[in-house]
């Protein structure tokens, strides 16, 4: 048998400002070497979980302990933070709040300089290790000329470099564009191969996490562990009517034998399935020539050239870097761009100002802490209509049915510093919601949401669409553009690669590539089945699925 | 005193942000040209929240690089008193239990009597008296320029500090006090 | 809005730039000790020349000081006005004697000696300028920390500099960011609100500024933490130059510039070089 690295005993947890235990009852066995998947609703306690695990509980959260943690067969109770870094490496979501060193290489070598080790044995082993995550190119690069994805290695790099036995990946994937994002569980994968680690995995995007195969998949909800798991490619199956049995091998659909699915699935796949009309609405938004650069020596959009249509839901795709979120700075006049035209429902908005844009068109930005400037939940929501002189009832009225749309009622009354990350992003969505402007750009609005609030928010997005207002949202979740969007707008290097419906973005290859996108699990599905349009048969997925979704009983 | 990580962090970052602050934010005072600088209410800000050595660390490393950046040399006196005012507002740290949400009547009288105290005694004795005996500069002029800065900032410090312990002092949540309401 | 131009590093192979950190530090320290001790104006003159020396071995262009050194010339000016306005009579206080030039007023007449002593305050404050030009533009931030803590100051506390050179463009990222959401939220920050608006407007970008750094604060240090940060008495350093003979070198020759300035200026017992005692 191998050995146990990690256990949990009825194990629970309670932060110091709550009332009720964020962990109830855990007991979870990790061995030695396995790879375990921990996902479950925004809020539920993964984090929770991975903070006791590498001590930061009790470390720095400070709150009640009751039941036992056992790492490497030690009591964690006596385990310092320092002990534990020795055996667990972990890396956060936020690749800048990792990313201590002024370069590369330093920030790589950070964990040897606090073991004092001395420079000629630093120096091979950080090119060692940057060789095995391939950054060694950029040792000397600083962390602002670095994109998302080398951050993300850089971070890696940096806990591999000290030997440690266990891995900890607190949602690694939240803000890399799929095909980094799949380079990164390639790169996990190999590494644990190679060095026998454990790997722990804390994530949403449970479809991008599977692309290598995990040997647990750990859900929690309220602090407690259930278990279940459905990718999109299962749920494929299911529809049509496929028995998913635990020897079909379904951590990935490569994986699959196809002998069991061609059959029912080719059957299903010839069902007659009704198509939408695609409706014609008239112009709201368009760019024409659009081009900009922050400094004179590169230009990060060029001339870039679409229109958007009343009510649409229009998604924006591109690797990391590509110039999406500077996009949308250019639509909200945040930037000016340096060359071509913004037009507004026939009207250019050059020399519009900020606010009076702000009007017509809502902006969720990034990152939910440049956007949060109150203290409390209700004043955060409220707060530009208090700007805007509204009646206090009024104000009230509205923030509460915003904060129900985003499911964040029940916490209303809390500070925002103690929610978790998912739940801050949803409650930037409520103060852009509350003042109903027409367009709503969103940058990244689901990463770091679980799927119940995932679905919560595109349902309620696509609720507004319907009540007229239009929508542009930027994603890295081909999932989502696939589900919910009719359009799809592809750039890559600042430069608009393709405009077109998300089905066929996903199934061209010349479109995918130079995109850094990733084709769907559906496709490696179709082509295990041996199809010979791939493109329909995600469209027919597709469709179905929102009939499905739109049948209360799901199959 | 050993200093733990998150007060070296804090150091660090504080001293980032205060240099922001010191070029982009400043509120315009009512009087033409002359802007009320929000970044040394950030200062005693930290100094309280993270004690004595921190608040000198900070006013140090911030000035002398505000300086370093800026001016492209070093003056060595206000560096040293900005060091100095940062500790003596830090000494405060003792006797304000900010962490636990506290900041009444009580706290912000102590608060501003050690920030009166330390601007009053830095800018307004230690700054002319370092001026003249490195720069041998006349001490009218240097006692006036003294005593100027050092009512700006008391006058800040006063207000806008004040303003930033209070909203932190909302955001510590107490033990046991959240609970999802239906 | 466009982010302000900063002095900083500029990478460069010359003889200046491959010296070790911690000889330039202490070059620099040595050296701003010796300007503001010494009020020599021999001794300053020779200080002058001997940095615009090292400024050309460091080949360090015009244009890329040009602005820094008019804002420097142009501080200098206003002080140097501001101390004649309070006190006309400083030189001749100082230095004992009286040669009137010519007269404004009873008050306000232009003497040698005052002239002199203007013209040694402004020395006294420009020969330290092109030192910390040098040392800004020759250091690499990522060797300062490694430098500082080779002067014997705690490694805790230099890499607390470290970290705020790390972070400076991220905190002005930030600012940007908050600024831009908070104009898009109806926050006005032009010129034409009330006073009351304005301070309300600012305070909505500051106050979140302070508060996501708190936040970047607890991250960051749980990420040291997380790594082994502190664990030791001592830490080592990647990026640490190793030193060299020519570091030798440069600190002997330092070590007797300052016993040499120190001995003109006050071998006489007096900090002020007096060209005008008979
Ligand atoms: N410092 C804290 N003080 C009090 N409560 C906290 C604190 N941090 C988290 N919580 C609460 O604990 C619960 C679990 O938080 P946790 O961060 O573990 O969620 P999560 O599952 O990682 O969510 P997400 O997917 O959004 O990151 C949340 O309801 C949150 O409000
Ligand atoms: N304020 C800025 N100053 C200079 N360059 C910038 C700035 N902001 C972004 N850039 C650069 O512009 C390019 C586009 O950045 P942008 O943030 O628009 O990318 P993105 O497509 O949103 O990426 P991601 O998917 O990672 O969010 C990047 O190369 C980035 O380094
Ligand atoms: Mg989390
Ligand atoms: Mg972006």
């Amino acid at each position: 048998m191998k050995k146990t690295v990690i256990e949990f005993r009825n194990f629970s947890f309670k932060y110091r400002a709550q009332v009720q235990n964020t962990l109830t009852d855990i007991n979870l066995t990790i061995a030695q070497g396995e790879k375990i998947l921990i996902a479950g609703a925004s809020g539920s306690g993964k984090s929770t979980i991975g903070h006791c695990i590498n001590g930061l509980i009790p470390h720095y959260y400070k709150g009640e302990i009751t039941g036992n943690l056992f790492i490497q067969g030690k009591d964690a109770a006596a385990l310092e933070i320092f002990d534990r870094s020795k055996m667990i490496g972990t890396v956060l979501q936020d690749s800048d709040g990792q990313f201590v060193g002024q370069t590369v290489g330093e920030d790589i070598a950070f964990a040897l300089e606090n073991d004092c080790v001395g420079q000629n044995e630093m120096i091979p082993r950080v090119s060692r290790v940057s060789r095995l995550v391939d950054i060694e190119q950029h040792l000397h690069a600083a962390p602002q000329d670095l994109s998302g994805g080398q951050k993300q290695r850089v971070s890696l790099a940096g806990v591999l470099v000290d030997n440690v036995e266990i891995l900890l990946f607190d949602e690694p994937l939240a803000n890399l564009d799929p095909a980094t994002g799949r380079y990164a569980m390639e790169m996990i994968d190999d590494l644990a191969h190679e060095t026998g680690a454990t790997v722990i995995i804390i994530e949403h995007r449970i479809e991008d996490v599977l692309w290598r195969p995990v040997d647990r998949v750990v859900l929690i909800d309220e602090g407690k562990i259930i278990r279940d798991t459905s990718p999109l490619y299962v749920t494929a199956l299911s529809y049509a009517g496929i028995q998913l049995t635990e020897g079909m091998r379904l951590s990935h659909p490569s994986r699959i034998d196809p002998e069991t699915i061609q059959e029912p699935l080719s059957c299903w796949y010839r069902q007659e399935i009704k198509e939408e009309p695609a409706p014609n609405r008239d112009i709201v938004l368009t760019l024409s020539d659009v081009s900009f650069s922050y400094t004179a020596d590169r230009e990060v959009l060029h001339k870039i050239s679409f229109d958007i249509r009343r009510n649409e839901m229009t998604a924006i795709v591109g690797k990391n870097g590509a110039g999406k979120s500077t996009l949308c700075k250019l639509i909200c006049g945040f930037e000016k761009p340096t060359d071509g035209k913004i037009m507004l429902a026939g009207k250019d908005l050059n020399g519009v100002s900020i606010r009076e844009r702000a009007d017509k068109i809502g902006f969720v930005m990034q990152n939910p802490n440049q956007m949060i400037s109150q203290i409390m939940i209700r004043d955060e929501v409220g707060f530009t209509l208090k700007l805007r002189d509204m009646p206090k009832d009024e104000i009230s009225d509205s923030v509460n049915e915003s904060l129900q749309i985003c499911g964040l009622y029940p916490f209303r009354n809390w500070p925002i510093s103690a929610l978790s990350y998912g739940q801050k992003k949803r409650v930037t969505i409520a103060s852009i919601l509350v003042q109903k402007p027409e367009i709503i750009i969103l940058d990244e609005p689901t990463a770091g949401q679980d799927f119940r609030h995932y679905t919560e928010i595109m349902e309620f997005l696509q609720s507004l669409q319907q009540r007229g207002i239009t929508i542009l949202l930027i994603t890295h979740d081909m999932h989502l553009i696939l589900e919910y969007t009719k359009r799809a707008v592809v750039i890559a290097d600042g430069r608009l690669i393709a405009d077109d419906s998300p089905a066929r973005v996903l199934t061209d290859e010349s479109i995918i590539k130079p995109a850094n996108l990733k084709e769907t699990s559906l496709l490696t599905l179709a082509d295990k089945a041996g199809f010979e349009d791939p493109f329909d048969f995600v469209k027919h997925f597709i469709a179905a699925d929102r009939e499905a979704r739109h049948t209360p009983c799901h199959p | 005193m050993k200093l733990n990580t998150r007060t070296i962090v804090a150091i660090g970052i504080g001293a980032a942000v205060f240099l922001v602050l010191n070029r982009f934010v400043s509120i315009p005072s009512g009087i033409p040209n002359t802007t009320i600088n929000t970044a040394y209410a950030f200062l005693a800000f930290l100094a309280v929240l993270f004690g004595p050595i921190a608040g000198a660390l900070v006013g140090f490393i911030d000035h002398a690089l505000t300086d370093a950046t800026a001016y492209g040399s070093i003056w060595w006196s206000w560096v040293i008193v900005s060091a100095f005012v940062g500790a003596i507002i830090g000494l405060a740290w003792k006797r304000i239990d900010i962490e636990k949400g506290i900041f009444g009547g009580k706290e912000i009288l102590t608060f501003n009597i050690y920030q009166i105290v330390a601007n009053a005694v830095g800018w307004g004795l230690l700054a002319p008296v370092l001026d003249i005996i490195i720069y041998a500069e006349p001490s009218d002029k240097v006692f006036l320029q003294g005593a100027v800065a050092g009512l700006a900032n008391i006058v800040t410090i006063a207000v806008i500090g004040t303003i930033f312990l209070a909203i932190y002092a909302k955001t510590r949540t107490k033990t046991g006090s959240l609970s999802k309401e239906s | 809005m466009s982010s302000v131009k900063m002095l900083s590093y500029i990478k460069r192979d010359t003889p200046v730039h491959n010296l070790c950190g911690v000889t330039k530090l202490v070059v620099f320290l040595a050296w701003t000790i010796v300007c503001m001790l010494s009020y020599d104006t021999r001794v300053l003159l020779v200080t002058l020349c001997f940095s615009l020396i090292i400024f050309k071995l460091a080949r360090i262009r015009w244009r890329e000081v040009r602005f820094v050194l008019a804002f420097i010339g142009f501080f200098l000016l206003l002080n140097d006005v501001a101390i004649y306005i309070f006190s006309p009579e400083e030189g001749v206080n100082i230095y004992g004697t009286r040669h009137v030039l010519f007269q404004f007023s009873s008050r306000y007449t232009v003497t040698k000696e005052q002239l002199f002593y203007l013209f040694n305050v402004t020395l006294k404050y420009l020969t330290v300028v092109p030192v910390a030009l040098l040392f800004l533009i020759t250091t690499d931030p990522s060797e300062f920390a490694a430098s500082l803590s080779g002067i014997g100051i705690t490694y805790r506390i230099s890499y607390a500099v470290s970290i705020t050179l790390r972070y400076i463009a991220d905190i002005q990222n930030d600012f940007h960011n908050i600024s831009q959401a908070q104009q898009a939220r109806g926050v006005d920050l032009s010129k034409n609100v009330s006073l009351k608006k304005r301070i309300s407007g600012i305070a909505s970008i500051a106050v979140p500024l302070i508060f996501s750094s708190l936040e970047r604060i607890d991250l960051i240090s749980n990420a040291m933490d997380l790594r082994g940060f502190g664990k030791h008495k001592i830490r080592t350093w990647y990026s640490a130059r190793p030193f060299k003979t020519a570091d030798y070198i440069v600190l002997a020759g330092m070590v007797l510039f300052v016993l040499v300035g120190l001995y003109v200026t006050f071998h006489d017992g007096e900090r002020f070089f007096n060209p005008f005692v008979p």
